[in-house]
């Protein structure tokens, strides 16, 4: 018999937000390490927003993360409504699910065309594919062109963002914006949407199943991204938790190799993200974004993590048809100029979004003045690095007779599905690497 | 042969280079112009062979410094990008409070794992030819930059501060509505994009060349506000370089 070694360290895995390294150590097919490594610098933003008025804290927050700033604005300034009881106009509500919509599509057609769709291509990024597969590219620019006007026209500008505020927003769009959008979103992008979706029909994910715990905001009435006054946390294994108490849901430990705070709820891990929202609130999506799932052969509950990128593209229809739904509304209604209004006064409030890649929390204490005296911040990616370590225990022998180069590939391919966001990550380990 | 340019990414939230991706792809002369040689964000090809090279974030520890010592070593022109890079950003904020103070709050017993060094700008460590402000960067000045830098020419920093670009877009001033703005101490080429948004200058950009304190000053006294909240104010996205009364 021969002895075959496997052995790789992946060192900053491309095609991520932030740091992460794969450890492989294997030898004739037995595995003496497999690690998912974060060497990601702390950043410290629970310290360093301590003393900070209110108003600056939303303005700062959204510079934990590029990718997700309205996220992480909306999860803010969510902290700070709940903390002063502000209470939004309907107008409110709705312009901010319609800047929400546009933060998930951005994010989502970045991650499904620029990071995940590079593996399925051959190559190693979007660039070479603007010469080769030229009509693709071009798609997907398109696609990212019109979400982030469709973000910039209602936040001033996507990184970072601007005009929406504790209370609602500074600056309203005009109708002639909503109208465009509307025209926009009808027409051309929902055409090159179809198209998208037939370029996914073709493409081959690795078989692969584990089924585990999936977390998500839900809602009675809708697939929820916000949670504004009525969502809960929802998990495909209980039932729903209120937002304040998301402490009993995440339980943050340490574990021995050390490579980030995880966090585990009723099982050995939970995944948070596009495909846990797919699992907990399918019977909300928009009819539209269901027909889209058939297509793609995905069915609630799928336990195939590289379908995340499938269901972000259920998400994505989603919420372009949602988006449509509230321009309707808007532009029956006409826009008010509403002033916010808040009255700050000392306490505590729970923000929690659905951030394109999961559920995130930011929980602020606030003084008489409105002046933060503590946080904490609870990201997805890091809710999401226990299952990605689980996920590679059962995934590695399954391939473990594979060529190296593959088994390596499939590894990335496995952490990009998982579209972590790690420089967002505010709770980290430092870790040492095997080189 | 086409200038080969690299792109590093430290401590930040990376929103640099998704600017610079963003509008990198619908720029195609661009393209054309330059062989990018290291992108992370976007692309898993990888080399250590290049001419430019873009810091991205602040150096928060001393791996972090080794690293960036090393990629001045191999880089003909070193460009700063963003604020973290250039006056240390948000993550200087940290620098309010004891180290140890932050390590512990943030991991409590699990602190004495952790590292992390004062946050200080990019050109306290090594030369920078050139620096792109902001906090993300303004796209036409990341154009502008690559443009000079394939003819020769000296890249040129915005000279006038954020408020007269204000005022040419004709907004009400934020100090009327009772905002604390560094509009007239900081650095334009923004186009004065957060008040036209209906907010105030948070100072992103740094400080203008010559900043007229004495202006800010007698706006302060005239709309009631003090010295110490606007120095709060200059440590959002500047704490980290030297500021004074």
């Amino acid at each position: 018999m021969t002895t075959k070694e496997v052995n790789f360290t992946v060192h900053h895995v491309a095609r991520v937000e932030g740091h992460g390294n794969i450890i492989v150590n294997a030898k004739d097919g037995k595995i003496e390490e497999c690690k998912w490594e974060i060497p990601e610098s702390p950043r410290f933003f629970e310290s360093m927003l301590r003393g900070l008025d209110y108003r600056d804290v939303n303005f700062i927050a959204p510079r934990i993360c590029g990718i997700c700033a309205v996220a992480h604005a909306t999860a803010s300034i969510e902290a700070a409504e709940k903390a002063f009881n502000v209470k939004l106009t309907e107008q409110a509500q709705l312009v901010r699910q319609l800047l929400f919509d546009a933060e998930t599509v951005t994010s989502h057609v970045l991650h499904t065309y620029f990071l995940v769709a590079p593996d399925f291509f051959g190559v190693g990024s979007v660039i070479p594919l603007a010469a080769t597969h030229t009509d693709v590219v071009l798609r997907a620019l398109r696609l990212k062109k019109v979400a982030n006007d469709w973000a910039d026209m209602l936040c001033g500008r996507k990184t970072h963002p601007i005009s929406q505020v504790a209370g609602g927003f500074v600056k309203w769009p005009t109708i002639e914006q909503l109208k465009w959008l509307k025209q926009a979103l009808e027409g051309d992008y929902m055409k090159d949407l179809e198209i998208t979706v037939d370029l996914f029909k073709t493409l081959k994910f690795p078989d692969f199943v584990r089924e585990t715990e999936y977390i998500a905001i839900t809602k009675p009435d809708e697939y929820a991204f916000v949670s504004g006054s009525t969502g809960m946390i929802g998990s495909s294994d209980a039932k729903p938790t209120p937002v304040n108490d998301y402490l009993k849901v995440t339980n943050e430990f340490c574990v021995p190799q050390s490579t980030a705070k995880w966090t585990k709820h009723l099982r050995e891990s939970y995944q948070v993200g596009a495909l846990a929202r797919f699992n907990v609130n399918y019977d909300r999506l928009h009819p539209r974004a269901k027909k889209v799932a058939q297509a793609l052969g995905i069915k609630a509950p799928c336990y195939n993590p590289f379908f995340i990128s499938v269901a972000q593209l259920v998400e994505i229809m989603h919420a372009v048809e949602n988006s449509i739904m509230i321009l309707d509304k808007l532009l029956s209604k006409g826009i008010k100029q509403e002033k916010p209004e808040v009255k700050v006064k000392a306490g505590r409030g729970v923000g929690c979004v659905e951030a394109p890649r999961g559920i995130l929390f930011h929980d602020y204490t606030f003084d008489d003045n409105g002046k933060l005296i503590a946080a904490n911040i609870i990201i997805p990616t890091n809710e999401n690095h226990n299952s990605i370590q689980h996920d590679f225990e059962k995934l590695l022998p399954e391939v473990i007779d594979q060529p190296q180069d593959k088994i390596k590939l499939t590894m990335e391919m496995l952490v990009r599905a998982y579209d972590p966001c790690i420089s967002c990550s505010t709770h980290m380990l430092e870790v040492k690497f095997k080189e | 042969m086409k200038p080969r340019v690299a792109f590093f990414d430290f401590t930040g939230c990376e929103g640099c280079q998704l600017e610079v991706l963003n509008f990198y792809m619908e720029v195609v002369d661009l393209i054309g112009a330059v062989d990018i040689v290291e992108f992370r964000e976007a692309s898993s090809d990888h080399s250590d062979e290049y001419d430019i090279a873009f810091i991205e974030g602040s150096q928060s520890t001393q791996k972090d410094v080794e690293r960036l010592l090393k990629i001045r070593e191999r880089a003909k022109i070193l460009v700063a990008l963003g604020a973290c890079s250039c006056t240390g950003g948000v993550n200087a904020l940290k620098n309010r409070f004891p180290m140890e103070e932050n390590l512990k709050l943030v991991y409590g017993d699990a602190a004495k794992y952790y590292n992390t060094i004062p946050i200080k700008p990019t050109d306290a460590y090594v030369k920078v030819d050139a620096y792109i402000p902001g906090c993300p960067p303004i796209r036409g000045e990341v154009v502008r930059l690559v443009k000079c830098l394939l003819t020769g020419k000296k890249f040129e920093p915005y000279k006038d501060p954020v408020c007269a670009e204000c005022k040419l877009n004709e907004n009400i001033c934020a100090f009327e509505r009772g905002e604390y703005c560094l509009g007239p101490v900081t650095r334009g080429g923004c186009n004065s994009v957060c008040v036209n948004a209906g907010r105030k200058c948070w100072g992103c950009r740094g400080p203008v060349d010559e900043p007229n304190v004495n202006a800010e000053k007698e706006l302060l006294a005239r709309y009631g506000m003090t010295v110490d909240d606007m120095l709060l104010q200059l440590k959002l996205f500047n704490g980290a370089l030297e500021v004074s009364k």
